[in-house]
């Protein structure tokens, strides 16, 4: 990074069918996004337990990401109706523990939307750049 | 139907023994589940009762809970064969066996529920001492007791309640029953009595103090620092997670292989933040207990109870249960037609979640 400024670490969990392949079109378009972003691939939203979005945050990540497809769209039919109620679950736990609710973002990008995978990206970015690091980052005794 | 059990020298305890006998010998049901007064003569322990002579050492009211009843009625009826039951259990430990029922980790089929009211428990060792003749106003309730709301079991999820709360029973027991149990029971109808106002009273009470935990949690744990500091002293025995009735997992996946992290992979985290905490990942359990039971917690606290450093866990996850149930309009416990958040979704719901 050319100057001292901060650099969010984000994490994010893309569904293998819409948004990682979404992700995917972004870059063979060859559009432009931050690279704060750090993607893992699952096959659907529906697999992310909020163990794997709490281990991050708690380890100092500065934003994480969920991106699925849109409702009516799962793959596997049910998939992200499940994952929307675990990050309503989530996010209330979060708020109620001391955690600022929005260094988690859950958004659905399907396949074709490469431009709104990028511009996530950037908006998410920039979001968590505008909040400062994670607290968690100087915490070891958690 | 409001009723009146006949008790003989003021001893309410045998009059319940008696009650609790009918039930046995009623041919409704195979065996009692039921608190009897333990041989060593300090504790009170569930037991599942065929021979209704030793119902004489019965004591559903003894004011203590080692264990939350729901766990063993799920036991024992977790799959077939089952036993037909007769269970004897407080408000709590009715609302988790609706919980556990939900999750497929119980079965109310053939079972006969008998309610008790509880007024509050005292911890394990407390009411060893208060059964070896210590006064047990010198003594507190359960941190959880004295916030909980629902002293009384719901009549909806019980065929017979034992009261205790605005009612005197040293001449008559006084019990609500429904379906053929009035009869079979011998009750003798009576008015409905000051209960009704004694119990909005306490439950206000109850409800105050509740809100006043929730506040000051809130207060209190306002950043991941104070989150922290909260588990500071954890040791990770996971006896929180191993007496509450809702963690039903066989093996939680924080006791699997999974957390034998590589060596190098410790040394990576170390390197990251200077240190790093050994156990690792100890707030994370806490969370992520949370996240995977918040919407079935009954506020039995025996997280509480039986936390070796004095972790108030119980106060923790009642926050967080709180407002993870209200997302749902849900209230765990209160019925088992009540479809449960981590089981159910609706295709239009938290439509603000995920959209733009």
């Amino acid at each position: 990074m050319p100057d001292n400024r901060f650099e969010p670490r984000i994490v994010a969990f893309l569904c293998n069918w819409c948004t990682y392949t979404g992700a995917d079109l972004a870059g063979t378009s060859r559009l432009q996004y931050p690279p704060n972003v750090r993607i893992i691939r699952l096959m659907c939203s529906g697999a992310v337990d909020s163990s794997y979005v709490l281990k991050p945050l708690l380890d100092g990540a500065d934003g994480v990401l969920i991106g699925g497809c849109h409702p009516g769209d799962c793959h596997y039919q049910e998939g992200n109706y499940k994952a929307r109620r675990r990050i309503a679950i989530l996010e209330e736990t979060l708020k109620a523990m001391g955690f600022e609710g929005d260094r988690v973002m859950l958004r659905w990008i399907s396949a074709s939307e490469g431009g709104k995978f990028a511009e996530t990206i950037k908006e998410f970015t920039e979001k968590m750049r505008a909040k400062g690091p994670a607290p968690t980052k100087q915490l070891w005794a958690l | 139907m409001n009723g009146l059990f006949p008790v003989e020298n003021n001893n309410v305890r045998l009059a319940v023994s008696a009650l609790l006998t009918k039930v046995l010998q009623s041919g409704l049901v195979d065996a009692l589940l039921v608190p009897l007064r333990n041989p060593a003569g300090d504790a009170v322990t569930p037991a599942l009762v065929k021979n209704p002579a030793l119902l004489a050492e019965a004591d559903p009211l003894a004011p203590v809970l080692p264990v939350n009843g729901a766990r063993l009625a799920s036991l024992l009826t977790q799959h077939s064969p089952r036993p037909r039951l007769g269970v004897v259990m407080r408000s709590c430990e009715i609302r988790a066996l609706v919980e556990l029922v939900k999750l497929q980790q119980a079965s109310l089929e053939g079972m006969t529920l008998v309610g008790v009211d509880c007024t509050g428990t005292y911890e394990v060792p407390d009411y060893a001492k208060i059964a070896k003749g210590t006064d047990a106003a010198t003594l507190a309730l359960r941190p959880a007791c004295e916030m909980c709301e629902y002293p009384a079991p719901a009549v909806a999820n019980a065929d017979i309640v034992i009261q205790q709360i605005g009612v005197d029973n040293s001449t008559a027991l006084h019990v609500e029953a429904k379906g053929g149990w009035p009869e079979l029971l011998g009750l003798t109808e009576t008015p409905p009595n000051g209960r009704a106002d004694a119990l909005g009273k306490l439950v206000t009470q109850r409800s105050a103090k509740r809100d006043a935990v929730f506040a000051e949690m809130q207060a209190q744990v306002n950043s991941p620092e104070k989150l922290a500091a909260m588990f500071s002293t954890c040791i990770r025995c996971h006896n929180c997670m191993t007496n509450c009735p809702i963690c039903y997992c066989k093996t939680c996946f924080f006791k699997t292989n999974i957390f034998d992290h590589e060596p190098m992979q410790f040394m990576a985290w170390a390197e990251r933040k200077g240190a790093t905490r050994m156990p690792a990942d100890t707030v994370l359990f806490h969370l992520t207990r949370m996240n995977h039971m918040s919407t079935s917690c009954i506020g039995c606290g025996l997280c509480t109870s039986a936390c070796p450093v004095d972790i108030n866990v119980g106060a923790a996850f009642r926050t967080v249960a709180a407002k993870t149930q209200a997302v749902f309009n849900y209230v765990a416990g209160r019925s088992v037609d009540d479809p449960i958040p981590v089981k159910n979704f609706e295709v239009n719901e938290l439509q603000q979640l995920g959209e733009r």
